[in-house]
């Protein structure tokens, strides 16, 4: 074999590894698209659950994921970004600082069911919010932390070097700095970050299972203490808690919960994409 | 002699590292006038020239000694550090323009200074393209970004981004690297007539630039103010033995 032939034979096993990956997620996602499109219609969208939840729709559910999904971005968004702004143009390179990133790190290795008895014992019982969706938003918002930052963190440091020293060297104030020359031009990619972030937090079953997640709950919300439905864990208690439950409604939810998940990640790279063409430098 | 704009003394800088990039500094610069700082590479000139505005503060070393900007000594707490980098503006060997227009890059360092006034905006954005000899090349494109302009124009716009501040002293660490003959004489005339309001300090390109426009030249070498003088004597008649190697090229 020549060396032309081991190049294309490399790039031949290299380019099928490659596919190998996609083949997973595009057959998880045609089949249930498959069996799932056929029960999408206006009524399953818009109507609540009935007789027993073998019928009817989600709406409830769906509207209670939505509720989570803004309530994480509110606690979310500050603090990832506050956090990053500190870790990339304030701290020092102590003990403190790696502490604060070891703890980072180790947070995105928790399983979110400890995220869920955590959010149990301190939003729910200690500072007595109830399974409410403020005590779901809370922990779904440390859920998506680790992500955010490291994000925000890098789309901070990707900010030329240059334009920090010419601001400061112009009599900017380090943080008039921050605010006009770094952040205006790393907020795309902290965007990025926070919709990533959210797309995990939608899906998620375990962390709003003591914190929010109502088993059957008609009604809708009124307020950040009340309780919701909402779609991953109704998904789960069609699929596994109610008897004689038709296969094409628990396929209809699944696929509703997939699309609102892969629509974050498509919105990410979109805002990612359009990011890197408006970029002048 | 009127006071000293600048007052150099007994500066001493040393990096991170324990490498000595400073060794006792003492020199006086006087209003209105060209100091040009020269010598070799990794001398200390880049060094020398972040310290008179602590923009060394973001560098990882020490400084010790003294500098004096209008008497008063710069490294002191209670030293307002934006402010003085307004009064001793930096321009830098590779020009950076901000992201943004012209415009916003002539005005930004205005509009941190809490300046917003159209009118004075205005007025400054002119004022400065004209020192810099920019104005008639930019006047009818003031809004489109600043990255479009060849080096040259990002050059003379980033000596115009300083002049806009109207400082009390420029300081250019060479200003006409990777510039072409006919640019660098552009911006060499723009220099002479800036210091009947400005005390300019600059690294020259090289000896031959140092020669053509300084009043008073300083040679650096290893970190050490080898010989200062009128530019006249120092580059015709050297009193150091080291000053004559390097202006006559025998080294560096």
């Amino acid at each position: 074999m020549n060396r032309q032939q081991t190049n294309r034979l490399a790039i031949g096993v290299i380019t099928g590894l490659a596919i190998l990956v996609v083949i997973p997620i595009a057959l998880v996602i045609l089949f249930v698209f498959y069996n799932g499109i056929g029960t999408i219609n206006w009524e399953f969208i818009t109507a609540a659950p009935r007789n027993g939840m073998r019928e009817g729709g989600i709406w409830p559910a769906l509207l209670g994921t939505i509720f989570l999904t803004f309530g994480t971005a509110i606690i979310s968004f500050p603090l990832a970004i506050g956090a990053a702004i500190y870790l990339s143009e304030y701290a020092a390179d102590n003990r403190m600082t790696r502490m604060v990133r070891l703890a980072i790190v180790n947070l995105a290795g928790i399983p979110s069911i400890v995220y869920g008895l955590f959010g149990l014992g301190a939003f729910v019982l200690f500072m007595q919010f109830g399974t409410s969706i403020l005590a779901g938003s809370l922990t779904l918002g440390i859920l998506t932390l680790p992500v955010v930052i490291s994000t925000a963190e890098e789309a901070i440091s990707s900010v030329p070097q240059q334009f920090r020293t010419v601001s400061l060297s112009l009599g900017a104030t380090r943080w008039q700095t921050i605010r006009y020359q770094v952040l205006p031009h790393a907020l795309p990619g902290i965007l990025t970050g926070v919709i990533l972030g959210l797309g995990r937090a939608a899906g998620e079953t375990a962390p709003i299972l003591f914190t929010v997640a109502a088993f059957y709950l008609p009604n809708l919300p009124r307020s950040v203490f009340d309780q919701t439905m909402a779609l991953p864990y109704h998904l789960y208690v069609i699929s596994t808690q109610v008897p004689g439950m038709p296969l094409s409604v628990q396929y209809g939810t699944a696929l509703v919960l997939l699309l609102i998940v892969l629509s974050l990640t498509l919105a990410a790279t979109f805002v990612r994409t359009s990011m890197r063409r408006r970029r002048e430098w | 002699m009127t006071q000293a704009k600048i007052s150099i003394q007994n500066l001493y800088y040393t990096y991170e590292d324990g490498i000595e990039a400073l060794r006792d500094i003492s020199v006086d610069i006087p209003p209105n006038e060209i100091f040009v700082l020269f010598g070799p590479a990794r001398s200390g000139k880049s060094t020398l020239l972040r310290l008179l505005n602590r923009l060394s503060d973001l560098d990882d070393g020490l400084a010790q000694g003294a500098v004096y900007f209008n008497g008063q000594d710069v490294f002191t707490r209670s030293m307002n550090v934006s402010d003085l980098r307004r009064r001793i503006s930096m321009v830098f060997a590779i020009p950076t323009p901000l992201p943004g227009s012209i415009y916003d890059n002539l005005t930004y360092g205005l509009k941190m200074a809490g300046i917003r006034e159209k009118g004075e905006l205005d007025r400054r954005v002119e004022q400065s393209l004209k020192q810099s000899a920019l104005w008639d090349e930019v006047k009818d494109r003031l809004g489109s970004s600043a990255f479009a302009l060849s080096g040259g124009q990002k050059q003379r716009l980033c000596l115009a981004r300083s002049l806009a501040l109207e400082p009390d002293v420029v300081v250019l660490d060479n200003p006409t690297s990777g510039l072409d003959p006919i640019s660098t004489a552009t911006v060499e005339e723009s220099l002479y007539s800036l210091k009947e309001r400005y005390t300019i300090i600059m690294v020259p390109h090289s000896v031959q630039q140092a020669a053509r426009v300084a009043d008073r030249a300083g040679f650096l070498l290893d970190g050490e103010l080898v010989e200062v003088g009128k530019a006249d004597k120092l580059f015709v008649q050297p009193q150091d033995q080291r000053t004559e190697d390097y202006i006559t090229g025998r080294f560096g």
